[in-house]
């Protein structure tokens, strides 16, 4: 390309990106339309159509003697299955390992995503330049890694696709949980981990932890609109109103689930040996086990204790075990899930987690402990740096004394 | 957000509301460039209003009129649900639908509940209790 900074203001900076990495022999024999159907593919290109756009695609045009082909019908059929092909290629190398993760995040929204360096400044709550910087300095450590324009293979393929779902979870999470930011950025920053989500199991259907990514968020974000109550407050899962639910979410979560599975018995019946879910599916297949119960008191507990299990064997965390006990406790008892949150409280890493001595206070609670259960939600409440919690959590503690056999066990 | 994208087939006779094979085929590959996009969310096409029924309720009487309906040129043929950037995207993913002749599209945006004054919310809250269980998310 003779005129790159032209090019950016066309299209987007990762397909420039791509088109400065291409070894000579893979360049497009029409770079201009290959840099427009990717656009369109990415559908990237309406938010940025404007008459000096359209100016900027003549003078591309005759610049570089090509034609820009937006309505090139042929053109675009024999481009159709390459841009699919290239478009995976990109979120590879938006997403490469040798990038920081900060810098992933950043170059996959702006490349791949619709949005702008300011709406990811928004989103993360960091200064525009900075973001500016990420992407600069991400682009040059490409250039300068050598990264090849093309999808990995083998071995590789397995640990480049992690670092991809990594980064599209990443800002679900981001979404999906407030950790910072303004607030009419977070559904965007969701619906964008969605939409490359679903645009990822298009092009690698055969990727069972995929559809397991695209299932977990789904199901997630389905119960987006009862995570908060009218007065601002959090509404935990079982107390959710699942009415509120968005159903068809839940519906399209499903079947990402039911196509994880059935990619993993079409493997298993090809001779692999990875026949089950990944951690993002086993995720999933507890959302879905929530999802699938229309009251909270009809969840399948002893399911979800197992999926905790098959979790905790994959990618063993104290926070995974702390859920298991919870999902233990409320499958056969309170006393069996104490057994478990009693052996985590040596686990240097959730000294200061506020939710150890508050499930442990639940069930302590539960057991006809009432002393013992006011001085864990105590000391929770000390811990959260959650004013809303806090107040919760104080309730809870002083519910300990004047009642203290109310709670009924489950 | 979401927006639900209506088509008007305007078809005169009903006769003529089941489409060609090419009109098919090149509707799917429409649908298939939507889900590949990661745009679609859901989509059905409706069978023609001889087959329905229209139910008013004036004067508090449930009345059920059976179809078909007058104004052919105003009868829905189905809908997509799509998610979108913005107005502006949906409009654009519309006007891509490989239609021609009398066919209109309407696009139109899904209310989500946070679009709605705080006492509207309220109301739709069937249940609300304080947070007790404790269960990270």
């Amino acid at each position: 390309m003779r005129d790159v900074g032209l090019a950016e203001d066309l299209a987007q900076d990762a397909l420039v990106v791509a088109l400065e990495r291409w070894p000579e022999s893979g360049v497009p024999e029409n770079p201009g339309a290959w840099l427009m159907a990717t656009a369109k593919y990415l559908a990237i290109d309406v938010l940025r159509r404007n008459r000096r756009l359209e100016r900027k695609h003549e003078q591309l045009a005759r610049e570089m003697g090509i034609q820009l082909a937006m309505d090139a019908a042929d053109v675009e059929a024999a481009l159709d299955d390459q841009i699919g092909d290239d478009v995976l290629t990109l979120m590879f190398m938006c997403c490469h390992p040798v990038l920081s993760t900060d810098a992933r995040i950043a170059l996959t929204l702006r490349l791949l995503g619709g949005l702008t360096t300011r709406d990811i400044a928004r989103a993360f709550l960091v200064p525009e330049p900075t973001v500016a910087q990420r992407i600069v300095r991400a682009k040059r450590t490409l250039a300068a890694a050598q990264v090849p324009f093309e999808v990995p293979r083998g071995n590789e393929l397995q640990s480049r696709l992690s670092s991809v779902l990594e980064v599209v979870y990443l800002v679900f999470n981001e979404g999906y949980t407030a950790t910072a930011g303004e607030d009419w950025m977070r559904p965007a920053l969701c619906e964008e981990a969605l939409r490359l989500g679903r645009i990822l199991a298009s092009l690698a259907p055969n990727e069972a932890e995929v559809h397991g990514l695209v299932a977990l968020m789904e199901l997630q974000a389905a119960r987006a609109a009862a995570r908060v109550s009218s007065s601002g407050e959090p509404v935990l899962l079982l107390e959710q109103d699942r009415a509120r639910w968005d159903h068809l979410q839940v519906r399209r979560g499903l079947t990402a689930l039911e196509r994880a599975e059935r990619q993993l018995d079409d493997s298993l019946a090809a001779g692999s040996r990875e026949g089950t879910l990944g951690a993002y599916g086993l995720q999933a297949a507890i959302a879905a086990c929530h999802a699938r119960a229309s009251t909270a008191a009809e969840t399948d507990w002893p399911r979800i204790a197992a999926l905790y299990a098959a979790l905790a064997r994959l990618a063993p965390s104290p926070v995974v075990e702390l859920n298991r006990a919870v999902a233990v406790a409320m499958a056969f008892g309170p006393g069996a899930g104490l057994e478990l949150v009693d052996a985590l409280r040596s686990d240097p890493s959730l000294e200061r987690y506020h939710l150890l001595p508050s499930v442990r206070g639940d069930l302590l609670a539960k057991l006809g402990r009432p002393a013992e259960a006011r001085a864990e939600f105590e000391r929770a409440a000390g811990l959260t740096q959650n004013s809303r919690e806090r107040a919760v959590l104080l309730r809870r503690a002083a519910a300990c004394v004047t009642v203290p056999r109310t709670v009924a066990g489950p | 957000m979401r927006f639900m994208m209506f088509i008007y087939p305007g078809v005169k006779e009903e006769a003529d509301w089941t489409p060609s094979a090419e009109a098919v085929a090149a509707m799917s590959k429409y649908n298939e460039e939507l889900t590949r996009a990661g745009v679609l969310l859901s989509l059905d096409g409706l069978h023609p209003t001889s087959e329905g029924a229209r139910i008013s309720f004036e004067g508090g009487k449930r009345r059920i009129t059976d179809g078909p309906f007058a104004e052919t040129k105003e009868v829905i043929g189905g809908y997509w649900m799509i998610q979108a950037r913005s107005k502006e995207e949906a409009l654009e993913w519309a006007s891509r639908c490989p239609v021609g002749g009398d066919v209109v599209l309407e696009v139109r945006r899904v209310f989500e509940m946070s679009d709605f004054p705080p006492e509207l919310q309220a109301a739709g809250r069937l249940s609300e209790r304080p947070p007790e269980q404790t269960m990270a998310e």
